[in-house]
């Protein structure tokens, strides 16, 4: 009996749910790789090449570069949110969850196996918008392990906060409100589009409030060296959200919300 | 050794419906076990719990010597479900289906194809391994989900009403596999409201109604318990009025057609010689109901009764 719950079997677990969700996020690429890359370029296109050239400068660069990391934070934080929120709910929806509710895999490997899908999605967009905006804005890479490892982080974290909305959602309208109601406006607020520095005193204080800050100027140091708030913060504060949520997913699939009866 | 050992098992819902009063129930290594009872009686609920779905609110179930509850992963490593509903991903194709349910349990993913062709052979739905699922027929998808089922080789397979839906042909051929499965040494846990696949295939038997067991014998035994059987007599010549015949009830359904209520200490011979001595000649015979149909519905009526009355 041993045979059949082993390390071994919880790998080759883990691996089936990864190539299934990487499997679906090929199958249906025309909603999960091509939309992000699309928006992105009108992004550059009007904010970058039209507005931009009018904004001057921001942080002593041209307002084009400065804009490159937040679109490219933005576009993993909604592309790894979105996709485990939209697949679990989903198989939760579609009840084939309960292939994996009936198997021998602990919950650990369950979440493993979604969060590790979302993060290879937010790579491979996170990387075709970099693609795009070295079009505009040409390459430039200050730090890629700051840049890669705050990518993975990031994309970590908001995975395991769709897999919350996932596990709670009872309709599909139930997955759009978080990402339209919190979770833009936490990433447009978050220094996307301007340094935090230029928000007057009070303002600034509540923008760190924030935890989109710290992720987009991590990244924005790792490409272009420069960020508003110091490394070693982003990182405790990127490595304690992702705890947190981790923790929080963990107990709810243990406990069976929304899944178990 | 038990395959399935269930104590005490109670379930109460949080809108405070009861769908187990504290069950217990054993399947040997090996049965074909049949558990059978009225919709709403508790069995999804049973079938839930063993399978993990649903949490138990008191007692414990044994897979195989191993808590459900304390220990899950290796007890759920030796079941296989065949659930009520089709609950696959219907935009994926049934092989694809197959292998990812093997990764699941682990089985390497070489094997877990060459299981995957198999079973898919084996139950006639090689051809449409490789077609979208929701493609597939309401038999097939049955078919499907007892091919998913079988790809780790479980030691203990649990159908709940497979066949519910399936026309006879393919519910034959369906019925013949999962007794191939149980002669190889697979214990089977069978729910059906089709009472004569239960009488033809289990050995063993319990029925559940209201979250209780009220019965749990073997097949054999429950079957000697009936003591009246009921034939329909299909007549050559019309007739107006039935004989009357000591110990035997008879009724006159239309005037080619008689009810006959046989006690089982009566013999058929002593029926049909009346019959014959009253210029009746009878053309075919058979059961009013399947044997253990009539035998189902009075035990659940008896409890519903009892259940009943302890109310009043």
């Amino acid at each position: 009996m041993s045979e059949k719950v082993s390390a071994k079997s919880f790998w080759i677990g883990y691996q089936t749910i990864l190539i299934k969700e990487i499997t679906r996020i090929v199958r249906i690429w025309a909603q999960t790789l091509i939309p992000p890359v699309i928006t992105m370029t009108l992004y550059f296109v009007i904010f970058g090449a039209i507005i931009g050239r009018r904004v001057g400068e921001m942080g002593d660069m041209p307002y084009m570069e400065f804009i490159v990391p937040g679109l490219i934070m933005l576009t993993v934080i909604t592309n790894s949110y979105g996709n485990v929120t939209s697949s679990f709910f989903g198989a939760k929806f579609g009840k084939h969850i309960e292939e994996l509710l009936i198997s021998p895999l602990p919950p650990w490997i369950i979440l493993a196996g979604y969060i590790s899908g979302a993060v290879v999605r937010a790579l491979v967009v996170g990387v075709l918008v970099w693609l795009v905006a070295s079009m505009f804005a040409g390459f430039q890479m200050h730090n890629i392990w700051v840049t890669l490892s705050i990518l993975i982080l990031t994309s970590v974290a908001f995975a395991l906060g769709g897999f919350i909305n996932g596990v709670y959602a009872q309709k599909f309208d139930d997955i759009s409100i978080i990402p339209t109601f919190v979770l833009q406006p936490m990433t447009y607020l978050g220094g996307v589009f301007f340094s935090v520095s230029l928000l007057p005193g009070i303002w600034q204080q509540i923008s760190l409030v924030n935890p989109i800050v710290y992720m987009v100027n991590a990244f924005r140091y790792g490409i272009l060296g420069v960020s508003d708030v110091p490394l070693w913060v982003a990182y405790a504060i990127i490595c304690g959200f992702g705890v947190v949520l981790f923790a929080i997913c963990l107990s709810l699939l243990q406990r069976g919300v929304g899944l178990r009866t | 050794m038990l395959a399935l050992e269930v104590k005490n098992l109670k379930k109460t819902y949080q809108n405070g419906v009861v769908a187990l009063k504290g069950i217990d129930l054993e399947v040997s290594e090996g049965d074909f076990f049949a558990l059978l009872g009225p919709n709403g009686a508790g069995k999804s609920t049973l079938i839930g719990i063993i399978s993990s779905l649903v949490n138990a609110s008191e007692g414990e179930t044994k897979v195989f010597g191993v808590s459900v509850q304390k220990d899950r992963s290796r007890a759920m490593a030796e079941i296989g479900l065949v659930p009520q509903e089709v609950n696959f991903n219907q935009f994926e194709k049934p092989f694809d289906i197959i292998v990812n349910q093997g990764g699941y349990y682990g089985v390497p993913r070489a094997v877990a194809k060459e299981r995957a062709e198999y079973y898919l052979k084996k139950l006639e739905l090689w051809d449409k391994a490789f077609t979208m699922s929701r493609a597939l027929s309401g038999g097939m998808k049955r078919r499907l989900l007892i091919a998913r089922a079988m790809v780790h080789e479980p030691r203990l397979l649990i159908l709940d009403e497979p066949t519910a839906g399936v026309d006879i042909e393919i519910r034959r051929s369906m019925w013949q596999f999962i007794e191939e499965i149980n002669r190889a040494g697979t214990t089977v846990i069978l729910t059906t409201h089709y009472l004569e696949e239960a009488e033809n295939l289990c050995r063993n038997i319990a029925i559940i109604d209201h979250g209780e067991i009220v019965e749990n014998t073997t097949i054999k035994h429950l079957l000697s318990k009936l003591d009246i059987e009921t034939f329909i007599l299909d007549l050559r010549a019309p007739i107006e009025t039935v004989p009357s015949i000591d110990g035997i009830e008879l009724a006159l359904k239309d005037p080619h057609t008689i009810e006959a209520s046989i006690p089982k200490s009566r013999s058929l011979n002593r029926l049909f010689r009346a019959l014959e001595e009253a210029g009746i000649e009878v053309t075919s015979m058979r059961n009013k109901v399947n044997r253990l149909e009539e035998l189902f519905i009075r035990l659940v009526n008896a409890e519903g009764q009892t259940s009943q009355e302890s109310v009043a």
